[in-house]
């Protein structure tokens, strides 16, 4: 990168996931010069989803790859760059904005965090320790080495209904274990779960404790939060599907967080800092789907330019 | 690119190696893999001269996996002098992934 660092872009996106990458296409067809820096490659949680049932205009459902792959084409051809790199931090000066990387510095204008979101741990003891060893957050990578055996999946939203859905087919028996009374997935899904034979629900439940023999995953104790009864479940996996945390980390103080640590911003996509916007599951909202994800890259490359604009 | 080795060829490459070695054990059908390819190849040619970076397609060889207890995917191991260094597990930016050589 040693080349591009004394260029100033107009600006730097964080995250070349569905937001990121629709800034990019905006903001490079808009006259922007405009570069993404990814930590991983195109697509962020997009490219690891299977089907997308519900993006718009595919009849067929299609593949989080695929779009990732036609996104970042789309966004290349408008003249956007993409720099492999991960972010460290962000140094404000008088002309620009530094963007601390692991293998080097770029400078822009403006920034837009678009670093969305990874799955969110349960934060048990053994659970860091076993992950991959009988402990998994993706149950359509994982599911394969569980063939024929007894999983339990945590989580009522989507993400976990969908992995049920899909562990019922290799697994011999799914347990679910949904913290509420009800599930929080959307309609069309219920259905589809409760008339699998081999996948049981345990209501008002959560997994507290991991057993484990030899290295691996043997077992996971499930206490219902009504009866406080325990249940000792045999199983060979845990698969974790409760939401997702924000990368926001490395922006230590330098735009507000709510609570939970996504970056607090409306529709605009403005944060507190000027000059950093924020786009995709990173930003507060109220549903995180690709479908919203674009809908924000777009919306900030307004800001991004009148900001641009005002700042001269 | 970095090869895939199987069965037959990973004692003499990976095990009997005289540099230490890097093996992404993927699956096709996993797109975290999908999105990790790259970067391992692009790895594969920054060391080249200093270490090997090899692929191993679980699924074409179990008994390789089973050996070295991957049950996730992606799982990637660094090996020396025949036996394992480090081990990770899942996604990685790269620095994360040469940091497994040192």
């Amino acid at each position: 990168m040693s080349e591009n660092e004394d260029r100033i872009y107009d600006v730097a996106i964080i995250g070349g996931g569905p937001a990121g990458l629709t800034s990019a296409i905006y903001g490079a067809r808009s006259g922007l010069s405009s570069v993404i820096i990814e930590s991983v490659s195109a697509g962020g949680q997009m490219a690891q989803t299977e089907h997308l049932e519900n993006y718009p205009g595919y009849s067929e459902s299609t593949s989080g790859f695929d779009l990732s792959e036609t996104m970042l084409e789309q966004a290349q051809s408008f003249g956007a760059e993409i720099v492999y790199d991960e972010v460290l931090s962000i140094e404000d000066s008088d002309d620009a904005k530094t963007l601390k990387c692991a293998f080097g510095d770029v400078r822009a204008r403006s920034i837009i965090v678009a670093t969305g979101a990874r799955p969110a741990k349960l934060g048990i003891d053994k659970e860091l320790e076993l992950t991959g060893s009988g402990v998994s957050y993706c149950a359509t990578c994982d599911g394969n080495f569980f063939r024929d055996k007894d999983v339990v999946i945590v989580g009522g939203g989507d993400t976990a209904v969908a992995d049920a859905i899909y562990l019922s087919r290799i697994c011999r028996k799914v347990y679910m274990v949904v913290r509420r009374d009800v599930l929080r997935a959307t309609a069309i899904y219920h259905d589809r779960v409760k008339e699998l034979d081999n996948v049981e629900i345990l209501w008002n439940s959560i997994v507290e404790r991991i057993s484990d023999e030899d290295g691996s995953l043997c077992g996971v104790d499930v206490r219902n939060r009504i009866s406080d009864e325990i249940r000792f479940l045999d199983v060979s996996a845990l698969f974790v599907a409760i939401g997702t945390v924000p990368n926001t980390e490395f922006l230590c103080d330098m735009v507000e967080l709510d609570q939970r640590g996504y970056v607090v911003a409306d529709e605009s996509c403005c944060t507190s800092a000027p000059g950093i916007f924020v786009a995709g599951d990173a930003r507060t909202k109220r549903l995180r789907q690709v479908t919203t994800a674009v809908g924000d890259g777009a919306n900030c490359i307004e800001s991004v330019s009148e900001y641009l604009i005002d700042s001269h | 690119m970095s090869e895939v080795v199987n069965s037959s060829d990973f004692k003499a490459k990976v095990l009997d190696a005289d540099k230490p070695v890097l093996v992404d054990f993927f699956a096709t059908w996993c797109g975290p893999c999908k999105r990790l390819g790259p970067i391992i190849d692009e790895i594969s040619s920054e060391v080249e001269g200093k270490a090997y970076v090899y692929k191993v397609d679980i699924d074409q060889s179990p008994d390789i996996a089973a050996e070295f207890r991957v049950s996730s995917v992606p799982t990637i191991i660094s090996f020396e002098n025949g036996s394992i260094k480090k081990k990770t597990v899942g996604l990685q930016p790269k620095a994360a992934l040469l940091e497994l050589l040192r």
